[in-house]
This record gives structure tokens, C-alpha cells and sequence, in this order.
């Protein structure tokens, strides 16, 4: 499998990530370089091998259901570029 | 016109009646001023973690009993990753492949007959934030209180045919959820909604037509009538020779219209996989045997109690356990006054009567269960009348003052006195020589005009047994 | 001599003995920054005006007959993606560039409650993507062995703040080498934990299943005395090891008398620098000569460890990344039509090119029809590769390989290929995929002088045998005594 422009372009899209024509070429070898390295996990045998989802053997980590103090609003919003009305503020969202 | 059969699943998603959010300390109530319960983690602020609240899986597990699923030993979290302003991490924490229930059903009764609706599975995942459109700036303003409340994603079999079973089957839903108290189902707040997914086929055609999917619908009449809209609209599409879309759509309920969704749904990749921030969640035999050896009576068996023990028509039987709250409160108030069928015919008489018009819950009436049970045994006392006891009735539900007191302050007290009641039935037998002479030329509704009377001279109070005993003793002296 | 040059255990000793005062210790090592810094540029942020605060309140503390901790007053530095309540995290992004995170990661709270003063934040390859600190958006990070060429990455900053005597020890974080490649280069101690050991509640995620913080030092003792600090269970980190706390120092032991020493040699035959395979050779010598057992060992799966690397780390960070949209913090673009071209914008202007590919690599092994290729089957691979070392570890005590291939680089040197510079931490991610602790020490120098390092690799929650040899090793060199020039090289 090899990485298309078409491929990059959708990824690109995934990922809400614009791209100039020229960037398109280039990410589409590098990524095409990238990925057919990796294709080499295609020669192994992976036949009933179970996957790893976790690297320790964890398992049931909970917490108790118990209110603490939430933060302070301005706390929250701090780092917002746009705020208003105790709010996050976002061009109109269109449904 | 052909005939169709219509193909319809639901997606109800139900809020978790936590005290805390999925994944951190902060509190889930409702209402709050915008992002006053948020925190870095429900917030998605680089470098957080999250760490699963044990009562989410709890109440899953719950919901999943009730519903005769079966309970996963092994499951575990992933993330579904898309862009959306009220998701702040770009991913949506859900389970996948390995829900926490699989395989259940529920039986609805519609107009009588009763049908089983397959459950396809349950699991577990986060709210999101909330939008809010500022008419002023024409902006969204995000809140983000709501972000990460857990929910429930219970997905129904597409075995419902029609808008009448989606109610039922939803209403079935929403009273187990009620009675296992892992939703407050309140859902006008959006604490219990639900997609449909909805398409249509020639009857005997084998496929299914392309299906759309009606999201947040939070009202019973919303799911009717957008499922009824739903159904006609593509009938027209496929009879003026269109195609349905796939789609995701929204119901207007005010308009009663349905309409596409115009964000573009072209590039939906939600590239799941497994959370690798959250542990699995194994459970033990031991684990979901505690949880289903401590289940509540579930609505279905409880009527068959009521029917057995109480002696309830199936009729009072359905709906007075069709809430939990309702059940309980019937259940409180004859073990205080032992008279099942009063109690339930107020609780579905003038109490429901009165509830509605106030849109409140039973849980915030004035009324107590003990109030109710005193004015019951006042009845059967024969203190006072029936007639005299809604009018009690309607006091206690204003102002929440007790029976007996509004009885002993209005003197409202029946005159069951028969030296008493004998003196006014003489009077008026005296002074209606006419009615008299009527019923004893046949005319029996000449008795009710002198009740009537005698009624009014009393203002109700007197004994209509003892009225109309000495009544007919005086006339036919 | 200057107090900068001392090791963290020194001037911690000399503190708590009153020999010098906190505020002395803060004068000297931020003088020795005003002079070092401008020319290596390791530090993002410095945070004089909070390090005094909190040197007064530890002298008055001290002065009081308190304990002040085993790292008491002692000036650290902080790999840029960890969060400082109230001061600049950056991740070295244009992203973060005014981030100011709104609480402590685990770890500062580790450090403060022992007394550690926080002196700046460094830098780093943007989002930790790379390993030569090149990536950085802020500001480049030169090796104080020769400031024409890179430190390593992704923790440069940090590395090089150590090598050049500007902080007593750091924290970094490593998902795929980026403690031990930079404190090879820089010729310093880096110390990777098993994975699970250091909360990372607080660290900015680049792959979660992989990212571990881990402290870079000036010897193996300052290390160790750094890692008794930050390792333990952490209630806010669900992958965090519920394990009991050891005393690390505990195996500080000069011997390696009867240990067997695990020798992959068909893993390390490919490619690698002859003045590395010097070094290393000789260190096998050294331990032999110490009573140490040596063994070949197989590690047959070690060579997949890249591609399944670059399969799994992409695929979390692509995911991880997601929350970086101009919404809530980070970089907002200016001009917007409407909300996709506010992402697209915010996104595409706020992340470098390594960001970018990273993002867009990791989006297309999970996207629709690529899933059980590519992350499904990085996944198994995983698992292969720790049975390898599971294995491995049945018939040895640790595990020694050289930290990298290849000594430090020139800048620009990879630009052309992002595979080729990829390529160089063959050596490095097999611990990551295996969640095992490395360590890189000190172990010799190239033909040009620059530095090379020698890594340790031990069973997971091993961390005293693997203390101990590297220990060991490092008490019968010379290596980590040698001080960089802080010049050009030749």
C-alpha cells in the first residue's frame, strides 16, 4: 500500500489541516516513504496474537463517585481567545 | 400507492444520575451559571487524564440487567475522534467494539397487544458541552457543564414499526430507568432523548431502504410526530420516483417539520480506538450477581403484584406502576389507610387531575402520602362525604395543611347524627307537600329533588346513607 | 569552584548543612545562565521571580530547623510540556506559545514537596516530535559539546541545561528516546522509568500508551535521588503503577559482581557509527573486567520496534492533538469565514511541518480501511516485542545497547528525510514499545569529541538492577566528569 494524494488530502481534511499544492506533494512522498517502511509489519506473522492494549496489566481503575469543588470560571475561560458571557466564544455553528 | 412497512431503531441516550462527571470530581447537577462545573480534566486542557467514576459502571450494568442484556466480564473504552466546539478534546470517550451490555429486549404493550423489542447492546460514554446561539453577536457561546456527564447509549434492535411503539417503547425505557434511579429521565432538561433511525419499504420488498437518522428528539410527542413526518416524507420521496438519503436529520416540533442537518456529514471517520488513558473493565460473576440480587421490582412485575395482592384492575395496576414515584407513593399511602382501590382512584382521579394542571411531579405536591391516607380513612370513617373530601382534597393540594385540620377548622364534619338529620328531613318533607305527592304517584326523581334540598340545608354535610334511609321512613310513614 | 559545577546531591548537602545559602545557589546558577544561555539556548521560559519567592520561604523553613526535603533548594529544570501552575507551557508550539496552564503536573508537585525550586522551562522539539530539538518553534537548542550541532531531542532543552551546568538536574519526558538520545548527545544521565512508575497527569500527551517522564542528571546518583522524588502512584493517572515505593538509592551498589549482561548483538550490527560500536565494545570490556557475566541475547522482533513505533505514537498523537483547534486556548488564526476555517487555519498555522506529519500519519493508520493493517497490526507486533524481552530477560539481568547509532548532528543534517532522522532511535523505542526503564550514561567520545551513550535496559519496575550497573559502570569511568567547552567544534 502506498499513500496517495488522494489519500493526504482526506487525512488532511480529517484532520482540519489546510495544504498548499506544494505541500501536498511533498507530504504525500513523505508520508508514501513513511508508510512503506512500516509496511514491513506486514511480513510478520501476527496469526492469533492478541493485540496489546495496555503495557501493564491493568485493569477495574476507579474513582469514587464524590463531588469535589470545580474551578473558577475565570480559571476556565483564562487561556480563551474569545470569550463572552461566562462562555467560550465560536463563530455560528451551523447545523 | 404502494404499501410500506416502516423500519425503525432508536439510540436513547440516558444522562447518569451521578453526583459526579465520567472522568472527574466536578458535579453534575443541572442548571448551573455556564462552565461553573468544569475543571482542566472535563475540559480538555492539555495534560489531563481521566479516570473512570465506579458508579457509571454501576448504573450501566443496572440498566443492563433490567433489560435482560447480557453483562460483558470484559470491556473497555475508545476514543471517537471528530471536531465539534462543545467536544473540547476532539474525541468523544465511548466503547466501540466491547460494550459494557450486549443482546437484551424489552416487551411494550401497544393499545393492548404486547410486543418484544430487541436491545443490540448498551454502553457507556460522555456528554457533551452546550451550544448557545447569541442573538446579539450572532456567535456560539459554549458551556461546557454538561461536557463529560456520563450517559448510556441504549440501542434498540430496528424491530419497532411504527410511532406508537417507538413511544411505547421509549415510555417502557424511561419508567425501568426511573425505577432503577440511574436517570432522573427528566426530559425536558435532555437528560433522556433519542435518535431515530427511520426507513421505509414496500411491503414483501426483503431490503431495507436507506435509513435517516432523527437526532435529540426530547419528548414523547416529538419522537411521534417526527417519526409520523418522517414516514410520510420519505413515502413521497420514493412514490415521486426520488431516493431517500442518508442523512441526519432535525425535528422542529413547534412546526411539526423535519429537515436535513446542513453540516456536512462527507467526511465521517471517526477513526476509533482503543483509550489508551482508561483501564478495561472486567467484571466478576460475583460483581453483576451483587448488582442483579439487589435490583429493584421492575414496573412489570410490580403490576402483576398489584393485581394479585391489591386486588387493582390491570388497568389501575399499569398505570399507577408505570412511575416509580407514583407506585411508591400508592404504596406508602395504603399501608397507612388499607384501601387500595381509593387510593388508587385518587391517584389516577382528581390528585393525577390536579398534577398536570400544575406540570408538577407527585414528589413536589403539597400532598403526603400520609395526608392522602388520612383523608382516606376520614371517608371510610364516614366522617365526611365524598362529595366534601375533593373539596378537601383540592385545600390540601393548595396549601399542604392536613385533612383533618381543614375538616375541623371549615366544620366540615358529616352529620351522621340521625336525631339530627331526621328534624331537617321532616322539615323539608313539610314544606315540599308537591314532591311528595309526585313519588307517591311513581315519580322516584321527586326523592332526588328533597335529597337535594336537605343537601343544601346541610351544605353537604349530612350522610347521604342516613338521608336517604330516613328520607323514605318519613314518606312512607 | 563554583557552586553550578557541583552535583545535585553536593549542593543539596551543602544547603541543608548551611555552607551556602539558597539565595547564593539561585544567584550563581542564574549568573552562570545570564553567561551559558545566550549561547545554547537551552530555556524557554526562566522563572527568576518565582524561584526567589520560594527560596526565601525554604531559607526561613531551613533556618527553623525544618526539613526542607531531600532535593531542598536545589535549582531544576522543566521540559516545556509539562504544566506549571500560572507559568508558560509552551510544548514549544506556536500553538501554546501563550499557554498558561491552570494547574501542576504530579510531578511539580513531587519536586516542590521536596524542596525543588523550579528555575525555568526548556526547550524542546515541538510537541516532543523529533529528535534534535529542530522542530521547536520557539528557539534552537545547540550541544554544549559544539554549538554548531544539535543536542538531541526531544528534550534538548532540558539536556542541554544539564550538560552545560545550568540546572542541577531536569525532567523531560520520553516516548520514543527523547530522554536518552539527548543525554547521549550531551553526555549526561537520562533516565527513562518504566512505564507506569512517574505519574503523567500533567505531562502534554504525545502518545499516551508510550510517554514517560524521567529526569536527566549530572551522575547516576543525582538521577536516582531525582526519580526517588517523582516515582509513585498517582490517583489522577489511571495507567499509573499501584505499586509500593522503593528507595532507589538503596541501589547505588559499585558492583556488578555476578550480574548478567544481555548483548543483542544482531540488533546492533546495522548501521552503526564505528566510534559507537568503539564505545561500546569497550564497555563490555569494562563490565567484564568487573565481575559482570556477558551474554548474547536474542531480540529478534527489536527491529520492528520503529515501524510499529511510528504506527502507534502517530495514530495517539494524531488523536491527542485534536483538542488544539483555537477554541479554548492555544493560537486562534486571525481571519475566519466561519468555524471549519477557524480549525483549518488555527490548526494550520499553529503546528510546525513534524507536527503536521505526525498528525496526518497517525490519522491515516486509523482511518477507514487501514485500521487492521496498520494500528491493529502495530499493536500485535507490540506484543511480540514484549515476549521478545520477556524472554530475553529469563536469562539476563539487564540488557546493554548503545543509546544511538550515531553521535550528534549538525543542524539541518536530516532535513531533506524525515524517515532518515526517524532511522536514529532504532536504539531508543524498543524500551517504549516494551514500557521497560533505560538509561543512558555516559560512555565515551567520538573522533570530533562529541559525546556517546551507553544504555541500560531492565525488566519493567527493574530499576535497581538497573541503577545499580549503570552505577557501576559510570564509578569505573571517567566520562561523566568531562565538562563540554561550550564552543564551536571544529
Amino acid at each position: 500500500m502506498s499513500v496517495s494524494k488522494e489519500d493526504v488530502k482526506h487525512i488532511a481534511n480529517l484532520s482540519k489541516l489546510n495544504l498548499t499544492d506544494k505541500e501536498l506533494e511533498k507530504y504525500t512522498t513523505e508520508l508514501s516513504d513513511i508508510v512503506n517502511f512500516a509496511n514491513e509489519l506486514s511480513n510478520i506473522d501476527v496469526d492469533g496474537i492478541k493485540p496489546t492494549a495496555h503495557i501493564l496489566d491493568i485493569k477495574n481503575v476507579f474513582r469514587k463517585d464524590e463531588v469535589q469543588p470545580s474551578y473558577d470560571r475565570e480559571e476556565i475561560l483564562k487561556n480563551a481567545p474569545s470569550k463572552d458571557a461566562g462562555c467560550v466564544s465560536v463563530p455560528k455553528v451551523v447545523e | 400507492m404502494k404499501e410500506y412497512e416502516v423500519i425503525i431503531g432508536l439510540e436513547v441516550h440516558a444522562e447518569l444520575s451521578t453526583k459526579t462527571k465520567m472522568y472527574c470530581n466536578c458535579s453534575t447537577t443541572f442548571g448551573a451559571d455556564p462552565n461553573t462545573h468544569c475543571c482542566p480534566i472535563c475540559t480538555g486542557m492539555p495534560g489531563v487524564l481521566p479516570v473512570l467514576n465506579e458508579r457509571v459502571v454501576e448504573y450501566a450494568v443496572k440498566a443492563g440487567l433490567a433489560t435482560n442484556c447480557e453483562i460483558s466480564r470484559f470491556s473497555k473504552q475508545d476514543r471517537k475522534n471528530y471536531f465539534y466546539p462543545d467536544l473540547p478534546k476532539a474525541y468523544q470517550t465511548s466503547q466501540y467494539d466491547l460494550p459494557l451490555c450486549i443482546g437484551g429486549h424489552l416487551d411494550i404493550n401497544v393499545n393492548g397487544n404486547k410486543k418484544r423489542i430487541g436491545i443490540t447492546r448498551i454502553h457507556i460514554e460522555e456528554d457533551a458541552g452546550k451550544l448557545i446561539h447569541d442573538a446579539y453577536t450572532g456567535d456560539t457561546l459554549v458551556d461546557m457543564n454538561r461536557c463529560a456527564v456520563p450517559l448510556i447509549e441504549i440501542v434498540s434492535e430496528p424491530d419497532i414499526r411504527s410511532a406508537d411503539e417507538a413511544v411505547a417503547y421509549m415510555q417502557t425505557l424511561k419508567s425501568i430507568l426511573e425505577y432503577l434511579e440511574v436517570c432522573d429521565c427528566k426530559m425536558q432538561e435532555g437528560s433522556l432523548r433519542c435518535d431515530v433511525n427511520l426507513s421505509v419499504r414496500p411491503v414483501g420488498q426483503k431490503e431495507f431502504g436507506t435509513r435517516t437518522e432523527t437526532k435529540n428528539l426530547n419528548s414523547f410527542k416529538a419522537i411521534h410526530n417526527s417519526i409520523e413526518f418522517e414516514i410520510q416524507r420519505q413515502i413521497e420521496v420514493l412514490e415521486n420516483g426520488g431516493v431517500v438519503h442518508q442523512e441526519t436529520r432535525r425535528f422542529d416540533d413547534v412546526k411539526g417539520v423535519g429537515y436535513a442537518m446542513r453540516s456536512k456529514e462527507d467526511a465521517q471517520d471517526y477513526r476509533y480506538f482503543p483509550e489508551p488513558d482508561l483501564a478495561p473493565i472486567v467484571l466478576s460473576d460475583e460483581y453483576i450477581n451483587n448488582i442483579k440480587d439487589n435490583l429493584p421490582e421492575m414496573p412489570h412485575i410490580k403490576k402483576e403484584r398489584y393485581i394479585n395482592e391489591y386486588g387493582l384492575p390491570e388497568y389501575d395496576a399499569e398505570i399507577l406502576t408505570s412511575s416509580k414515584k407514583t407506585a411508591s407513593f400508592f404504596e406508602k399511602t395504603n399501608s397507612i389507610c388499607n384501601n387500595p382501590k381509593s387510593v388508587s382512584n385518587w391517584l389516577m382521579g382528581d390528585f393525577a387531575r390536579l398534577l398536570n394542571e400544575k406540570e408538577i411531579e407527585i414528589d413536589e405536591s403539597n400532598v403526603t402520602e400520609e395526608n392522602l391516607a388520612s383523608l382516606i380513612m376520614l371517608i371510610d370513617k364516614g366522617t365526611i362525604s365524598s362529595k366534601i373530601a375533593k373539596q378537601i382534597f383540592e385545600e390540601m393540594f393548595e396549601t399542604g395543611e392536613n385533612a383533618e385540620d381543614i375538616v375541623n377548622k371549615k366544620g366540615l364534619v358529616q352529620i351522621s347524627d340521625e336525631g339530627a338529620i331526621k328534624e331537617i328531613c321532616q322539615r323539608i318533607v313539610d314544606a315540599n307537600p308537591q314532591s311528595i305527592a309526585d313519588y307517591k304517584a311513581g315519580k322516584d326523581r321527586a326523592i332526588g329533588f328533597l335529597v337535594g334540598q336537605i343537601m343544601k340545608e346541610t351544605k353537604g354535610k349530612a350522610n347521604p346513607q342516613i338521608v336517604n334511609k330516613l328520607l323514605l321512613e318519613i314518606i312512607n310513614k | 569552584m563554583d557552586l553550578y559545577s557541583l552535583t545535585l546531591t553536593e549542593v543539596a548537602s551543602k544547603i541543608k548543612n548551611k555552607e551556602v545559602s539558597i539565595k547564593e545557589v539561585l544567584d550563581n546558577i542564574y549568573s552562570r545562565i545570564e553567561d551559558v544561555e545566550p549561547k545554547v539556548d537551552a530555556y524557554i521560559t526562566l522563572t527568576q521571580k518565582l524561584a526567589y519567592e520560594r527560596a526565601e520561604k525554604l531559607q526561613q523553613r531551613l533556618d527553623n530547623g525544618e526539613d526542607i526535603g531531600v532535593l531542598g533548594g536545589v535549582p531544576i529544570a522543566i521540559k516545556d510540556n509539562i504544566c506549571t501552575n500560572g507559568v508558560k507551557t509552551t510544548c514549544a508550539s506556536r500553538m501554546l506559545e501563550n499557554f498558561v496552564p491552570i494547574y501542576d503536573a504530579t510531578v511539580i508537585k513531587k519536586l516542590e514537596d521536596a524542596g525543588a525550586i523550579i528555575i525555568g522551562k526548556t526547550n524542546m522539539d515541538e510537541f516532543a516530535m523529533g529528535s534534535s530539538t529542530e522542530t521547536s518553534y520557539i528557539k534552537k537548542t545547540k550541544n554544549p559539546w559544539d554549538l554548531s550541532r544539535v543536542p538531541g531531542g526531544s528534550s534538548g532543552g532540558s539536556a542541554a541545561a544539564v550538560s552545560a551546568q545550568m540546572a542541577y538536574a531536569s525532567l523531560g519526558s520520553d516516548t520514543g528516546g527523547s530522554i536518552r538520545q539527548p543525554a547521549s548527545y550531551c553526555s549526561v544521565v537520562g533516565l527513562k522509568p518504566t512505564y507506569g512508575l512517574i505519574s503523567r497527569f500533567g505531562l502534554i500527551a504525545f502518545a499516551s500508551s508510550l510517554d514517560q517522564i524521567g529526569p536527566f542528571a549530572r551522575t547516576v546518583e543525582d538521577a536516582t535521588l531525582m526519580l526517588n522524588v517523582i516515582a509513585g502512584h498517582d490517583k489522577l493517572d489511571t495507567t499509573s503503577a499501584d505499586i509500593e515505593k522503593e528507595d532507589y538509592t538503596k541501589a547505588l551498589i559499585n558492583s556488578v559482581e555476578g550480574k548478567v549482561i544481555g548483548i543483542p548483538t544482531d540488533f546492533i550490527n546495522d548501521g552503526i557509527n564505528s566510534d559507537v560500536k568503539l564505545a561500546y565494545d569497550n564497555a563490555i570490556e569494562k563490565l567484564k573486567s568487573l565481575g559482570a557475566q556477558v551474554k548474547e541475547i536474542n531480540l529478534e522482533y527489536a527491529k520492528y520496534s520503529l515501524a510499529t513505533y511510528y504506527i502507534i505514537a502517530t495514530a495517539e498523537a494524531s488523536s491527542n492533538l485534536g483538542r488544539y483547534d483555537g477554541i479554548r486556548y492555544g493560537y486562534r488564526t486571525k481571519d475566519f469565514d466561519d468555524l471549519d476555517d477557524l480549525y483549518r487555519k488555527s490548526r494550520t498555522e499553529g503546528f510546525g511541518d513534524e507536527v503536521k506529519r505526525r498528525i496526518m500519519l497517525g490519522t491515516y493508520v486509523l482511518s477507514s480501511g487501514y485500521y487492521d493493517a496498520y494500528y491493529k497490526r502495530a499493536q500485535q507486533v507490540r506484543t511480540l516485542i514484549v515476549e521478545n524481552f520477556k524472554k530475553a530477560f529469563e536469562s539476563c539481568d539487564v540488557i546493554m545497547i548503545p543509546t544511538a547509532p550515531n553521535t550528534s548532528f549538525k543542524f539541518g543534517a536530516h532535513n531533506a528525510s524525515p524517515l532518515e532522522m526517524y532511522l536514529e532511535d532504532i536504539y531508543t523505542v524498543p524500551v517504549n514499545i516494551a514500557g521497560l526503564p533505560g538509561i543512558s550514561v555516559p560512555g565515551g567520545f567520538d573522533k570530533n569529541g562529541m559525546p556517546i551513550g551507553i544504555q541500560f535496559i531492565a525488566k519493567a519496575f527493574d530499576e535497581k538492577n538497573l541503577l545499580q550497573v549503570a552505577y557501576t559502570f559510570e564509578q569505573n569511568t571517567t566520562y561523566h566528569k568531562e565538562i563540554p567547552t561550550i564552543e564551536e567544534g571544529k
